[in-house]
């Protein structure tokens, strides 16, 4: 019998009020893609922090290799072999490729040896496909070359076992495929590859084997030849999905929001924006797609008035808003669902009158200097079972809500204005299927009451499910408008990466 | 078998949210372990801490005398914490109550040397304002650059203390002396007129009242008010505030304003309610103990009122000790002790500890 790589045993972990991970069980095959997919919150990371020493499991054992080990710290964890690709990356970005590689593994010696170091990467990184410039400096690198500096990290190292959280996340679709090529190859050599997602279709494209997670315990651990979509969807739900939500026709009325040539610079005052031109119809849902980075947020803000447009115009139903202050863009019917729920679109130490209020205080429920507490009470009263929010104190601060409630409390808010535009930014980013559906129904809902929409979101999937547009933004510009009926993920992901809109495309 | 367990003996988790309990809970148990330690110290140095706690006890709140001295050494940190509150309250750290209070005095008795012979109802209110719009001033100085440039209000809000307490100085012993004053650093004794009315025979001056009003005031302001909500939006999370269209910068000049404006009125009060004069030295560190006695209540305007009592009472207990030969510094220990057990206590509320058993936990 072959030895596995990993064993981890009746794994618990307790944080208050949930139990993240509940007696799970999980097995890693040298030479084996292990995908562990599960919704947000199904204990999938946690799982995997554990693995990688950040955690410590209140209950459970874990083997690697047939011998037990018992992390204390992460570098406990990386000397047992285990290699952890974080979502986020923790690179230092004023050093070179190298360098960040052999941080924290030069051993004891004081002098480095560069040349040497640089040589056994580029071999390292040759052998696997991973092209990288050991010399360039990280700030250089584009996202998908900052993962494979992670990755080539943990090779480094001696990882035999490489976890991966959600890498596809900030991928366009060709750099995905040549990802997923890359971890067949290191498989093939042996090691084990964890890859977390909840991305049905990453699974069918490349998992040996799957163990689905769900509200903290594993429900079933499947083979290659075992996997359907639909089961796995089932699996991590508990219940059926329903795929495709019908999107009806809708007519598009007038422009509301129009942008000619609009320039901003970022918070490092370097161009974000460099010259967008695009509009969105009453009742038209337009997305956005890109490369996380490309200039979204920056989009969003210069339209809310909360970034500076330093040249072009913003045309908002015909009148000038360009930059006009936040409060004035409000007033003239923009509502923003922004990237930030927390901190930005609502205020977590305060209950959810107060952030029902954050957008009416001026107006609908001031008398006077004082606030009208009574009409925000019962407002919030009001858009809680409108929107089916599960909410047990409406003083109690939102910070307590989960994901999916805080979102539909947000959209309530925003939606409870009556806005001519509706600018939402990664509106279902780290919700599970449940709430994701929910929220994408509301967006639907809205424009079907002639709202103008603008989305913005890293999920190809949402934007063709919702959009009637997509626009594709690089490095500040729109690239390419496609309609969604003709649209081509091939093409979306080649606008993605730069390359120019070819023909004319029907608007 | 391996009976290694690698799990702390005392871990923090977080908790969901501090129970209202707690909030009672953590300034009191504050209190006591202050008194703990200070106790410890006490015995270390071979004094009997009951016997001082009980003599500054009775000191403090025993008899009228010492009750009536507590109430009116709360006046001013009951003011000065009001202010530094509404600033707290908005995450600007505003550690130049001193500083206002002097200014405040300063402008309160610039008015008062101006018009010698008007009669109460003038000069009171004149010093009044003039008091507030000097400490108000004062903390628009340091809100200016931190609204618009980011300079960190700490450092300029406690610098300019030191510049302000110089100011005064110059006055008492320059220009402002009392020619009558055996050279002392003081100004003359402000007219009839320009004295706070006191309750009988007490020392005890209108001040208080001013300090009760303003607390429900600012409360109101706080917690019912556009403005208020404003504050509270803005100091727990600037993010939402620009989002919903706030004026941050605005804001931060005119919280600064009032909150500088209120401890300038303390330094009024306490001029025109006790010292009926401009002198060195006036204020032993309210601004600063004024710190603690509005963190002590989590920023709460009405419980200030009651910390600000217990503050009074523990300078008046102090006097009272030094007779029996205590240091009157045990005072300043106390404190110090209260500030971080609270500050401690902070983390029983958002955290629950939990005390691991050793077990082992291991059956394969």
């Amino acid at each position: 019998m072959q030895e596995l790589l990993l064993k981890m045993k009746q794994i618990t972990k307790k944080f208050p009020g949930v139990l993240a991970n509940d007696n799970i069980k999980l097995s890693v095959k040298p030479g084996e893609i292990h995908m562990l997919l599960g919704e947000n919150g199904s204990g999938k990371s946690t799982l995997m922090n554990i693995l990688a020493g950040l955690y410590k499991p209140d209950i459970g054992e874990m083997y690697i290799k047939g011998s037990k080990v018992n992390f204390k710290s992460p570098r406990d964890a990386i000397n047992a072999g285990v290699g952890m690709v974080h979502q986020h990356f923790k690179l230092v970005d004023n050093f070179t490729v190298a360098e960040n590689i052999i941080l924290g593994s030069a051993g004891t010696k004081l002098k480095l040896n560069a040349a040497q170091a640089e040589q056994d990467i580029k071999l390292l990184a040759s052998k696997y496909g991973l092209a990288v410039d050991p010399a360039a400096k990280i700030w250089q690198l584009s996202v998908g070359e900052k993962q494979r500096v992670e990755i080539l990290k943990a090779l480094y190292k001696g990882s035999d076992l490489l976890i991966l959280d959600e890498p596809t996340a900030v991928l366009t679709p060709q750099e995905t495929r040549e990802l997923f090529q890359n971890l067949r190859q290191m498989a093939q050599d042996g090691r084990g590859i964890v890859v977390i997602t909840h991305k049905l279709q990453e699974v069918m494209d490349i998992a040996d084997r799957v163990t689905v997670l769900r509200a903290g315990k594993a429900v079933a651990t499947l083979n290659r030849d075992e996997i359907t979509e639909k089961d796995l969807a089932w699996l991590m739900v508990g219940r059926d999905v329903v795929f495709q939500q019908q999107k009806f026709a809708s007519q598009f009325g007038v422009k509301v929001l129009e942008l000619n040539e609009v320039q901003a610079m970022n918070d490092n005052s370097r161009p974000a924006l460099q010259g967008v031109t695009m509009d969105v119809k009453e009742g038209e849902i337009f997305g956005i797609a890109g490369v996380a980075g490309n200039g979204q947020r920056e989009l969003a803000e210069v339209i809310t008035g909360m970034r500076t447009c330093s040249s072009g115009s913003i045309y908002l139903d015909n009148k000038k808003i360009t930059n006009l202050s936040p409060q004035k863009i409000i007033r003239q019917g923009v509502s923003h669902v922004p990237e930030d729920r927390m901190g930005t679109g609502l205020i977590p130490k305060l209950g959810s009158v107060d952030n029902i209020m954050l957008k009416g205080y001026r107006n609908s429920y001031a008398r006077g200097p004082f606030l009208d507490y009574k009409k925000a009470s019962a407002d919030t009263d009001k858009l809680v079972s409108d929107f089916n929010i599960k909410l047990y104190d409406p003083s109690a601060p939102v910070s307590l809500l989960s994901g999916g409630n805080l979102q539909k409390l947000l959209l309530a808010r925003e939606m409870s204005l009556k806005p001519l535009l509706l600018v939402a930014v990664y509106p279902v980013r780290g919700l599970d299927v449940g709430a994701t559906e929910t929220v994408h129904r509301l967006l639907l809902e809205q424009r079907a009451r002639g709202t103008a929409i603008l989305l913005i979101s890293e999920d190809l999937d949402e934007i063709f499910k919702l959009s009637d547009r997509v626009g594709v933004i690089f490095e500040g510009q729109i690239n390419g408008i496609i309609n969604t009926e003709h649209a081509d993920l091939e093409e979306i992901g080649l606008l993605m990466m730069g390359a120019k809109q070819t023909g004319d495309m029907p608007q | 078998m391996t009976t290694d367990n690698t799990r702390s003996l005392i871990s923090l988790e977080k908790k969901l949210s501090p129970s209202p309990v707690m909030n009672i809970l953590v300034p009191v148990i504050s209190v006591f372990l202050a008194l703990l330690t200070g106790a410890i110290f006490l015995a270390l140095t071979g004094k009997d801490p009951i016997q001082v706690y009980s003599v500054m006890f009775n000191g403090a709140f025993g008899t009228k005398y010492g009750l009536t001295e507590s109430i009116v050494k709360a006046i001013p940190l009951l003011l000065a914490g009001l202010g530094l509150a509404v600033a707290f309250r908005m995450q600007l750290w505003n550690i130049g109550g001193e500083g206002q209070i002097y200014m405040g005095a300063f402008g309160a008795t610039w008015l008062a040397l101006l018009l010698p012979d008007q009669p109460a109802w003038v000069v009171l209110p004149a010093m009044m304002l003039a008091g507030a719009a000097a400490g108000g001033l004062w903390a628009v100085i340091p809100a200016i650059p931190r609204a618009y440039l980011g300079v960190n209000e700490i450092i300029t809000t406690l610098m300019l203390n030191y510049v302000a307490i110089l100011w005064v100085d110059y006055l008492v012993y320059g220009p402002w002396k009392d020619p009558a004053g055996y050279n002392f650093p003081i100004t003359p004794s402000f007219s009839e007129s320009a004295i706070l009315p006191t309750f009988g025979d007490t020392r005890i001056h209108a001040g208080l009242l001013i300090g009760i009003v303003l607390a429900i005031i600012i409360y109101l302001i706080i917690f019912r008010t556009k403005f208020g909500y404003e504050i509270r939006v803005i100091g727990e999370s600037p993010g939402a505030a620009r989002y919903a269209g706030m004026n941050i910068s605005r804001k931060i000049i005119v919280v600064m304003l009032i909150s500088g404006a209120v401890c300038g009125l303390a330094g009024m009060a306490e001029l025109s309610g006790v010292t009926h004069r401009l002198q060195q030295g006036f204020s032993p560190g309210y601004g600063y103990t004024a710190i603690i006695v509005a963190w002590l209540t989590r920023l709460n305007p009405l419980g200030i009122i009651i910390a600000a009592l217990l503050f009074g009472g523990m300078q008046v207990g102090g006097f009272a000790v030094q007779m029996n030969g205590v240091p009157a510094a045990v005072v300043s220990m106390l404190q110090g002790g209260l500030l971080f057990f609270v500050l401690g206590g902070e983390i029983l509320m958002r955290y629950r500890v939990s005390i691991n058993s050793c077990r082992g936990d291991d059956k394969a």
